[in-house]
């Protein structure tokens, strides 16, 4: 308000008020950073990376925030340090009367420029790594996403998809540690996107589309798929998990299930359940 | 009310007269003429406002909704709860997808959209660059009477059967095209489309009003040069308007045909959803991602830079210094929307798209963090050496420095391509937009709002309470919003009802619980703002012309100004921004004041 104006005498509690305000702007920097280095304490950070490409992903993050970490502080600061300096109620005379200055406005567009290319150029080869640079191999396994599950189908002992030996399997996927391990990625019905946050995955599925996504598990354990892409109602329980293991122990419960798909062959339908699936399609 | 003197016909003839059109006969066509389908931009600009600050409210709302749900899933919902008796009080997963999907929806287009172009594009724009009205009067009343059926189309989506849309405000196909794949994808979908056409219709009219406006009814002495960054801001945002939006309406056409007329831009060949075949086939669902983005990628800038402008102005103000760079941040808002137009693929990266094409759009996404930065540095060039003032618009321009600064710096993750691969669809990026569109946009809103008020309604807001609101808003929204950068960094995923039966996200209930907490005290610190803002509309003390000692030509208008604006024919003698210019009397040179001889030797010697 204009009585506010520091024309009209400024006074101690303005000055007070001005202080209690540069001193709120900044907490944004001390509670920020505060923040993100309490919270891996309370294992509130990125979960465990069990690939090989991951290294360079948790790492590339690590490096940006640590940039934007720097600009993020010097720029909330120098936001603070004018705000207690500049306080209409405590400094004396006139505001600088300056529109600008070239040489500052060069200064701060080509250093960020040269930041930003430089961080783009370096993303680079890891991207390419991820997602471009496929390994040369037959794929391992053909996941189809479909409301609300994740169907899997190994090539069963041909190595080849699309055999009368292939093996189906639902929301379970097993796969070889240190093994080079290629996707085939496809949907039925809408978009759904395969997300193991451990191994550092994410790609949509796409109707219509075959998608290739490889990843080199390095760590045995049992980790969750997270479908990532909205498909519908059930999305949040579109739930599945991934068995990183030894060759051998991949080898035995492939060959587990696959006896076991042998074993529960289905009957022919009756004519009644005939009639039902006719019905449900 | 601004319009005491409103005619029941706006001629351009009629400017400048003084005297009200006699009063007589049909009261109640004068009444619907002045306040309900008025042509002077000053009604529909606060026509525009009373509306999108209630839709706000609704928004609000479906966003505690939307929080209850993540905080305690499957929990008996307060207040709601009776809706769901049939569940026994608990919301429904398929309920949940339709109310983030219409969060969002009424959020972008029914708030931020209009109340930045709508609000304060039309109040503002004729009064500071000297006109009467806008260009096309009729136009501009029919922009903000295509907004009420987009509401009640919306609105309306949850009463049908099935329930509101519920494919997220992105409305990615196959679920939003095929009936079958989804309870709201049935007429709450296509109600969707159509209130989404209206609204595009809507910004339409108004976006070709603003441009002609801007370009031919400038004051004399008005160059392009000497305007306030508020209206550069409207013009290039109605500009990115005028040239993106076409995109979108023409692909919700085509998604509104695929799914009545049985057409396939959008569906695959064979897809099977739910056991249901689809009838038609052979189109591509990543084609509507694409043209989406087209349109929203800049309609992200739509939903920015104006509040940019608007903080810029009232920075100055409050800093009693010109601004920092002037040219510079004009170049900066062209530069941000010039490139805003080649960087939609950024919203892709794991589509499906593409990898190699991915990488040009990590580039052209880098790159325009550099406008924004420069914008940033020189508003913080503004600020030093100034003599700043805290009132309560100063605090939200300066939240909105702070916050955005927050908001700029996490969308280089996402930018990144590798690392985007983790946090893509996660709540990283719904920290990013939220401190982007709600910690910058409405604090901006907000600035904007406590800053024009005595020129909309002749009263200033209550300066106390005004703070009041704004340090509890302050601190609720970072509650609320920089904790999802850390639940981004665990890959805690958007749009999941119930993430915490993954081992990867059980333990983040309780922060997730905090979150709410934070988010419920933000809806409900709203209320002092809503008081605040009756009461001083109609006993707030009373403002005069220029109660801020601002220099834009608005302050040289009777506040609130009568119909026509101006009492005078403003003539523009310099640039918005001359404060504290040495040897001046006063601490500031409104843009109308004569030229003096001090402010030459003080330009002098400013420019060396």
């Amino acid at each position: 308000m204009a009585n506010d104006n520091p024309s009209g005498g400024s006074s101690k509690r303005s000055r007070l008020m001005g202080i209690f305000w540069s001193l709120l702007f900044l907490a944004v920097p001390v509670l920020g950073v505060a923040v993100f280095i309490v919270a891996p304490w309370y294992d509130i950070w990125l979960p465990k990376d069990v690939s090989e490409h991951g290294k360079a992903i948790d790492g590339l993050f690590m490096f940006i925030l640590a940039l934007t970490g720097v600009v993020f502080i010097a720029t909330e600061v120098l936001l603070f340090w004018f705000l207690w300096k500049y306080d209409a109620a405590s400094a004396t005379g006139p505001a600088k009367y300056i529109h600008g200055s070239h040489a500052v406005e060069v200064i701060w567009t080509i250093i960020p420029a040269a930041t930003l290319l430089f961080l783009a150029i370096y993303q680079m080869n890891t991207w390419a790594d991820v997602k471009m640079r496929r390994p040369a191999m037959t794929p391992s396994v053909e996941v189809v996403g479909r409301q609300f599950e994740w169907r899997l189908r190994y090539p069963g002992r041909d190595g080849t998809l699309g055999t009368p030996d292939d093996l189906f399997l639902v929301n379970d996927l097993h796969v070889p540690a240190d093994e080079d391990f290629l996707v085939q990625l496809k949907s039925m019905d809408v978009l759904h996107s395969f997300f193991i946050p451990n191994l550092r995955i994410k790609q949509d599925a796409v109707p219509g589309m075959k998608i290739p996504v490889w990843f080199k598990a390095t760590e045995n354990g049992e980790y969750d798929i997270v479908c990532a892409e909205l498909c519908g109602w059930g999305h949040y329980k579109m739930k599945g998990r991934v068995t990183v293991e030894s060759r051998a122990d991949f080898e035995r419960w492939l060959e587990k299930m696959y006896s076991r798909q042998e074993a529960t062959q289905p009957e022919p339908l009756s004519a009644a359940e005939g009639a039902a699936v006719a019905l449900t399609q | 009310m601004s319009t005491a003197t409103a005619s029941t016909t706006l001629s351009p003839d009629r400017v400048g007269q003084s005297l009200p059109p006699a009063r007589k006969a049909r009261p109640v066509s004068e009444f619907l003429s002045t306040y309900v389908f008025s042509k002077d931009h000053k009604v529909i600009g606060l026509q525009f406002l009373f509306s999108t600050l209630l839709w706000f409210l609704v928004g609000g709302l479906l966003a505690l909704a939307v929080r209850w749900q993540v905080a305690w899933p499957w929990s008996d919902v307060p207040v709601l709860g009776k809706l769901f008796a049939q569940q026994g009080g608990q919301m429904a997963p398929e309920f949940y997808t339709m109310l983030f999907t219409m969060h969002a929806t009424v959020m972008i287009f029914l708030v931020i959209i209009p109340i930045l172009a709508g609000a304060f594009g039309n109040f503002l724009i004729p009064l500071m660059i000297g006109a009467d009205d806008m260009a096309f009067p009729t136009l501009n009343m029919l922009s903000y009477w295509f907004m009420w059926p987009a509401f009640f189309a919306f609105g309306a989506s949850f009463f049908v059967e099935g329930g509101a849309a519920s494919s997220g405000w992105t409305s990615y196909p196959p679920l939003s095209t095929n009936v079958a794949s989804s309870p709201g994808a049935g007429m709450g979908q296509t109600l969707w489309l159509v209130g989404l056409t209206l609204v595009g219709v809507s910004s339409m009219l108004g976006s070709v009003n603003y441009m002609t406006t801007i370009i031919l009814m400038r004051a004399p002495g008005m160059t392009m040069f000497r305007l306030p960054m508020t209206i550069w801001a409207m013009f290039i945002t109605a500009i990115l308007q005028a040239f993106a939006l076409p995109v979108l309406t023409a692909a919700g056409f085509m998604q509104l045909t695929d799914r009545t007329l049985g057409t396939g831009f959008f569906s695959p060949e064979g897809n099977i959803v739910n056991n249901a075949m689809q009838a038609t086939g052979g189109g591509q669902p990543l084609l509507w991602q694409h043209l989406f983005w087209f349109y929203s990628h800049p309609a992200v800038y739509i939903m920015i830079l104006p509040a940019m402008g608007m903080v810029s102005d009232i920075m100055t103000t409050f800093a009693r210094k010109p601004l920092f760079g002037y040219r510079p941040m004009v170049y900066s808002i062209a530069g941000i929307a010039g490139l805003g137009f080649i960087v939609w693929g950024h919203h892709m990266f794991i589509s499906g798209m593409n990898p190699a094409l991915g990488i040009t759009f990590m580039v052209s996404t880098m790159m325009i963090a550099l406008p924004s930065a420069v914008k940033t540095f020189n508003w913080l060039g503004t600020i030093w050496g100034g003599r700043i003032q805290f009132t309560t618009a100063m605090l939200f321009a300066l939240s909105f420095v702070s916050m955005f600064i927050i908001g700029g710096l996490s969308g280089i993750f996402m930018a990144a391509t590798p690392v985007d691969i983790f946090i893509h669809d996660t709540y990283f990026i719904v920290a990013h937009f939220h401190y982007v569109l709600f910690a910058g946009t409405a604090m901006g809103v907000w600035a904007g709002i406590y800053y024009w008020f005595p020129k909309m309604f002749g009263r200033t807001m209550n300066e106390f309470w005004g703070k009041v609101h704004f340090f509890l808003t302050f601190i609720f929204l970072n509650g609320t919003f920089f904790t999802m950068h850390i639940l981004g960094a665990v890959g805690f995923p958007r749009r999941l009802a119930d993430a915490y039966h993954y081992e990867t996200f059980h333990h983040l209930q309780p922060l997730n619980a905090f979150m709410t907490y934070c988010a419920m005290g933000m809806v409900a610190t709203q209320i002092i703002f809503a008081i605040n803002f009756f009461w001083s509309m109609f006993n707030g003390p009373v403002a005069g012309r220029n109660p801020w000692n601002a220099n834009t030509l608005e302050w040289t208008a009777p506040s609130p100004p009568g119909h026509g604006n101006f009492d005078f024919q403003p003539v523009v003698y310099r640039g918005p921004y001359e404060y504290s210019v040495p040897g001046v009397e006063k601490d500031h040179l409104m843009q109308t004041d004569p030229p003096n001889a001090a402010e030459a030797a003080a330009a002098a010697a400013a420019h060396g």
